[in-house]
C-alpha cells in the first residue's frame, strides 16, 4: 500500500517531546566550549549623528574580554540588496549616524552572558538627533533625507512615471479608488535569531546559526568577510520557526563570525526577544493605492495598484517583494486591463523582507478588498461578483497579466465549496435579521479568494540517497526545515520507492560541507523541489538496485520489482535486499530535480466575525477554508501548515501591528506590547478539502506553507467590514483593532468619511 | 556573591552556587544542561519557559533559582521515561500534530499538564483561555487544543464544532456563548 496521502506522524516528536529539540543557543558542540557572549549596544535612536562613544567603563566591567566599535572593524559597509544606490550600504556597525533603533553601535564580549549586559550599559553613546522618516508619505517627500549622498529616500522602482495610462477606465461605468494599509507586522518567530562561530586551526570557521538556508547563509557570511567560501561551514541546528524572516544571513552572522576571528576564541549570540522586535527582518509594511473599474452587471474591466513600500533604514530582501506583489496584482481574476508600479523607500525603521507570503498577500489583501468596494458600489454580492470574474478551469494554463502563467486552478468551484460549507445563504440571513433587530453583535462574512506563487525563481534542489549494508537510509536535502517536518515527508518519499519504513530512513539538512548544494526553506517551494528530488532519487536508487540485482538473481530487470526493502524477482520468491546490496557495493544516488516553472497553489476562504458595535471587538467566529496545493503527500503536515497560515493572517487582519511614535521609537518591542495572538483570541479552523494537482512534477504538489496566511488575512479584514456595511463603512484598515472600528462606526454615525 | 541552591530537578536533587539573579530558567539551562525549557521573551509574555514548580506552573524565566531553592521542579523531559514511552500529554501531542518547531512546546506542554491536572475534562473554550499564556507562532493553537482535549480521554472532534450547516454558533471563541 502506498505511503503516500497517509497521515504519518512526525519522527521528530520523540526527541522534541523528551529532551527537546537543539537550536543554536541549546548547542554543547566542543567546537563552541570556552566561547565568548556577544551582546550588542543597539541605538536607542532612529535617526542621529554618533558624536561620541565612550567605552572606558565597559571595558573595565566584569568578564568583559573586548568591546568593540566601528572604529576597530575592517569591513566595509555592505549593500544588501544589489539594485539600489550605494549610498545606502549599511555599516557593520554604526559609525557616523544610526538610522534605526535597533542599530548595532558596539558589540561586547564577555565571559558570562548576565555579564554581557551588565556592560554594554556601561558603553556612553553621545548622540545627536536628527528629524526622523517614520512613514512612507515622509520618505517620499524627500525632505529629510537617510542616506543624503543617495540624494533621495527611494531605494528603487518598478514601474516608472509614466506606467499609468490615462484611459485606462475609459470604459467603465463604474470606478472605485482606496487607498489600504498594509500594516508591518513582525515575523516573531518564538526562537529569537542566533550564531556561534569558532575558527578552526585550519583556518575554517564553523557557523552555527538560525536559519532557513544554510548554504545561501554560508555564500552571504563569506563574501561579507572577504573570505573564500571554501573556508566557511555552516551547521543548521534545530530551528524554532523562521516564517520568511531567517532567509539567508543576517548582518550579526557576519559580526559574530569576525568577532570570534577578532579575539581568537569562540563567539556565541543570543538575541533577546526585545533585540528581535527591533533587530529582525520586519514584513508587509506597504500603502497601497488601489482603483478598480467595471460595469455595473459585476465584470470588472480595468485595475490599477499603485504601491509604496517600506524597506526600512537599510534595504535587503524586502526591496525585491514588490516585484510578487505586481506580479500576483490581478489575483485570481481575469481583468482585461492591469497597470501596477511600486516604488520602495527607506525610512528610519527596522529593515523589511520576507515574512509568509511576502508580496503575493499584498497583492491579495489590494484586489480582495477591491472587488468587494466594486461589488458594494454596484450592489451586488461579493461572491458573485468573484465568480463571474475568475477565468474558467478549461482557460488554464493561464497567464495572467503580470506575465505569470498559472499551472491549474479551479477557482469558481473552490468559492463554491466555501460558500457550500459555510451555509453563505444562512449567514446572510442571519446577518439581516440582526440588522434589522438593532442587535450589539452584528454579523460580518468575508470572503477571499486567491491564488499564490509558489517555488518562484528557485524551482530547483538537490537530493541524495543512499541506502546503507544495516538497511537504514540517509537522505540528505537542500531545504532547510524549521517546524515543517521534512525529516518526516522526506522520509516517506523515499520509502515510497524502497519500501522501507521511514523509522529507518534519516533527512539530513542544513550542513554545507555534507551538503554543498542547497537552496532551503522558503516560498513555499521545499516539497515541489527537495520532495520531489528525493522522490526522484529514490525512484534512480530502485533502478540502480534493479540493474544490480539483475545480475546476481539472474533475472530480467523488467522483471523486477523493488519491495519491503528488497528487490524481488515479481511472482517468485527470489529476492535480495538493497541492505545487501549496499554491502556489496555503495548504494547511492544524487539526483538535481528542476521543476523549471512555478506553480500557483489556489484557495477560498470565508471569515465569520461577530462583531460588538458598541466596542468595536471584532471575533473570528469561523474561518472555512480551501487552500488547493495539489496532490496532498501527508495531510497532517498540510493541514498544519495551513492552521498556521490562517492565525498568522488573522492576526494581521484583527491584532498585530509593529507601530513606531513621530520619532521613530517601536512601540511594540516586547511581546507585552506587539499583539502576537495566543489560544483565546483565536477559533478552531475548520479546512475543506480540494486538491487540484498540477503537472509540473510527478508527485503533483503544489506549495502550501504561505496559503493560509494570504486567503485568511482579506477574509477576515472584508468580514469586519462587512459587519458594519449597513452603517455606511466600505473599508477599515488592518490591524482592525476595537479602537479602529470604533472610530469608524463613530465617524460614520456622526456622518463624517470613515 | 553567591548563593547555594539545592532544588530537586526531575526526582534528582541538584545543587549549585549560584548569582542571587540568576533566572530559574537559566539555572536549568545552564547549570544543569537542561536545554528543553527555552527562553522567547523578556517579558514575561510567552511562556516557552513554563515548569512545574513543586507541581504548579510557573514561568521560570521569572522566577530566580534562589526562590526555588528546596523546592522541586519538572520540565518536559522529566514527564517521560524515554522517547519510545511519552507521557499521555506529549503523546497526544505528537498523535495530534501539536507542534512544529518544537520551541513553545516544552512549556506548552508543561502548561498543558498543570491544566490537566486542575480540570481533567476541560471544554475547547477552558482550554484556550488555560493556555492563554503560553503562546505558539507555528501551529496556529488547532492542534494543540485539539491534543489537549485528547489528553483528557475526550475527542477532539466532538468538541471543535466543526457542524458546516451552524449559523454563526460561537463555538470556539466563546464570542456570543
Ligand atoms: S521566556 Fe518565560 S514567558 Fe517568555
Ligand atoms: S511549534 Fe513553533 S512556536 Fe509552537
Amino acid at each position: 500500500m502506498s505511503i503516500m496521502g497517509t497521515r504519518v506522524r512526525r519522527v521528530e516528536d520523540p526527541v522534541f517531546l523528551t529532551r527537546g529539540a537543539t537550536y543554536t543557543d541549546d548547542l554543547t558542540d566542543e567546537r563552541l566550549s570556552g566561547a565568548l557572549h556577544l551582546t550588542f549596544v543597539r541605538s536607542p535612536m532612529a535617526h542621529a549623528r554618533i558624536t561620541g562613544v565612550d567605552t572606558t567603563a565597559a571595558r573595565e566591567a566584569p568578564g568583559v574580554v573586548a568591546v568593540i566599535t566601528a572604529d576597530e572593524m575592517d569591513l566595509e559597509p555592505t549593500k544588501h540588496f544589489p539594485a539600489v544606490p550605494d549610498a545606502m550600504a549599511r555599516p557593520w556597525l554604526a559609525k557616523d549616524t544610526v538610522r534605526f533603533v535597533g542599530e548595532p553601535v558596539a558589540a561586547v564580549l564577555t565571559e558570562h552572558a548576565y555579564q554581557g549586559e551588565d556592560a554594554a550599559e556601561l558603553v556612553e553613546v553621545d548622540y545627536d538627533p536628527l528629524p526622523a522618516v517614520t512613514t512612507l508619505k515622509q520618505a517620499l517627500a524627500d525632505e529629510t533625507l537617510l542616506f543624503p549622498e543617495a540624494g533621495t529616500n527611494l531605494a528603487v522602482a518598478f514601474g516608472g512615471e509614466d506606467e499609468f495610462s490615462d484611459d485606462l477606465f475609459a470604459d467603465c461605468e463604474v470606478v472605485v479608488t482606496q487607498e489600504i494599509v498594509n500594516q508591518r507586522v513582525a515575523a516573531a518567530p518564538l526562537e529569537t535569531r542566533g550564531a556561534a562561530a569558532a575558527w578552526g586551526e585550519d583556518g575554517r570557521v564553523t557557523l552555527f546559526a538560525s536559519t532557513q538556508n544554510a548554504q545561501q547563509t554560508k555564500g552571504e557570511v563569506a563574501g561579507w568577510l572577504g573570505v573564500d567560501p571554501g573556508l566557511v561551514h555552516v551547521i543548521t541546528p534545530d530551528v524554532g520557526g523562521g516564517f520568511g524572516a531567517k532567509i539567508g544571513a543576517d548582518p550579526e552572522f557576519a559580526l559574530v563570525a569576525w568577532l570570534a576571528r577578532h579575539v581568537g576564541r569562540p563567539v556565541r549570540w543570543n538575541e533577546s526577544r526585545s533585540e528581535n522586535m527591533t533587530g529582525m527582518l520586519q514584513g508587509r509594511a506597504q500603502l497601497q493605492t488601489i482603483t478598480i473599474g467595471g460595469n455595473r452587471d459585476g465584470k470588472v474591466l480595468a485595475y490599477r495598484l499603485d504601491v509604496l513600500a517600506d524597506a526600512g533604514a537599510y534595504p535587503r530582501i524586502g526591496v525585491a517583494l514588490p516585484t510578487f506583489t505586481r506580479m500576483m496584482a490581478g489575483g485570481v481574476y481575469d481583468i482585461p486591463k492591469v497597470e501596477t508600479r511600486a516604488r520602495v523607500l527607506v525610512t528610519n525603521t527596522t529593515s523589511t523582507g520576507a515574512y509568509r507570503g511576502a508580496g503575493r498577500p499584498e497583492a491579495t489583501a489590494a484586489i480582495e478588498r477591491a472587488i468587494d468596494l466594486f461589488a458594494a458600489e454596484i450592489g451586488k454580492d461579493v461572491a458573485e461578483v468573484r465568480k463571474l470574474n475568475v477565468p474558467p478551469p478549461d482557460a488554464f494554463p493561464y497567464t495572467n497579466k503580470g506575465g505569470a502563467q498559472y499551472d491549474s486552478g479551479e477557482y469558481a468551484k473552490a468559492i463554491d465549496t466555501v460558500l457550500e460549507a459555510a451555509g453563505y445563504q444562512g449567514l446572510r440571513a442571519e446577518q439581516k435579521a440582526r440588522r434589522e433587530r438593532g442587535e450589539v453583535l452584528q454579523l460580518g462574512i468575508g470572503l477571499s479568494c486567491f491564488v499564490e506563487i509558489t517555488a518562484g525563481g528557485m524551482t530547483a534542489e538537490d537530493a541524495t540517497v543512499e541506502v546503507h549494508p544495516d538497511g537504514t537510509v540517509t537522505v540528505l536535502t537542500g531545504t532547510s526545515p524549521h517546524g515543517q517536518g521534512h525529516a518526516t515527508a522526506w522520509a516517506m518519499l523515499a520509502s515510497e520507492k524502497l519500501g522501507i519504513p521511514v523509522e529507518k530512513i534519516t533527512v539530513k539538512h542544513g550542513d554545507t560541507d555534507l551538503i554543498p548544494k542547497g537552496i532551503g526553506t522558503m516560498g513555499s517551494r521545499s516539497l515541489q523541489t527537495g520532495g520531489v528530488a528525493v522522490y526522484q532519487a529514490a525512484g534512480e536508487l530502485a533502478d540502480l538496485a534493479k540493474q544490480r540485482a539483475a545480475d546476481l538473481l539472474e533475472a530480467n530487470v523488467d522483471d523486477l520489482e523493488v519491495a519491503d526493502g528488497a528487490v524481488r524477482v515479481a511472482g517468485t520468491g527470489t529476492s535480495i535486499t538493497l541492505a545487501e546490496l549496499a554491502e556489496k557495493d555503495q548504494l547511492r544516488i544524487e539526483s538535481h530535480w528542476d521543476g523549471q516553472m512555478p506553480s500557483f497553489p489556489f484557495g477560498a476562504h470565508l471569515a465569520v466575525v461577530e462583531l460588538d458595535i458598541e466596542s468595536g471587538k471584532a471575533v473570528v467566529d469561523r474561518i472555512l477554508t480551501i487552500d488547493d496545493a495539489g496532490t496532498i503527500l501527508n495531510p497532517l503536515l498540510a493541514e498544519g501548515q495551513r492552521h498556521g497560515g490562517i492565525a498568522q493572517g488573522i492576526a494581521q487582519a484583527l491584532l498585530e501591528e509593529v507601530v513606531y511614535d513621530a520619532d521613530g521609537n517601536p512601540l511594540t518591542a516586547t511581546f507585552a506590547d506587539y499583539g502576537i495572538p495566543s489560544a483565546a483570541e483565536l477559533p478552531s479552523f475548520t479546512l475543506l478539502t480540494m486538491e487540484t494537482p498540477t503537472h509540473l512534477n510527478p508527485i503533483g504538489a503544489k506549495g502550501i506553507g504561505e496559503a493560509g496566511t494570504i486567503g485568511a488575512t482579506p477574509a477576515v479584514q472584508s468580514a469586519v467590514c462587512d459587519a458594519v456595511a449597513h452603517l455606511g463603512i466600505r473599508h477599515i484598515d488592518m490591524p482592525a483593532t476595537p479602537l479602529r472600528v470604533w472610530t469608524a462606526i463613530n465617524a460614520a454615525q456622526n456622518g463624517s468619511d470613515a | 556573591m553567591t548563593v547555594k541552591v539545592e532544588i530537586t530537578v526531575n526526582g534528582e536533587s541538584t545543587s549549585a552556587d549560584v548569582e542571587p539573579r540568576l533566572l530559574l530558567a537559566h539555572y536549568l539551562r545552564d547549570q544543569l544542561g537542561l536545554k528543553d525549557t527555552n527562553v522567547g521573551c523578556d517579558t514575561t509574555s510567552c511562556g516557552a519557559c513554563t515548569v512545574l514548580l513543586d507541581g504548579e506552573s510557573i514561568k521560570s524565566c521569572t522566577v530566580l533559582a534562589v526562590q526555588a531553592d528546596q523546592q522541586s521542579v519538572t520540565t518536559m523531559e522529566g514527564l517521560s521515561t524515554d522517547s519510545d514511552n511519552l507521557h499521555p500529554v506529549p503523546a497526544a501531542f505528537r498523535a495530534e500534530h501539536g507542534l512544529q518547531c518544537g520551541f513553545c512546546t516544552p512549556g506548552m506542554v508543561m502548561a498543558a499538564v498543570s491544566l490537566l491536572e486542575e480540570n481533567p475534562k476541560p471544554t475547547e473554550k477552558q482550554v484556550r483561555e488555560g493556555l492563554e499564556g503560553n503562546l505558539c507562532r507555528c501551529t496556529g493553537y488547532h492542534n494543540i487544543v485539539r491534543a489537549v482535549l485528547a489528553a483528557s480521554g475526550q475527542d477532539p472532534d466532538k468538541a471543535e464544532g466543526s457542524e458546516p450547516d451552524m449559523v454563526a454558533p460561537g463555538f470556539s471563541t466563546g464570542s456570543g456563548a
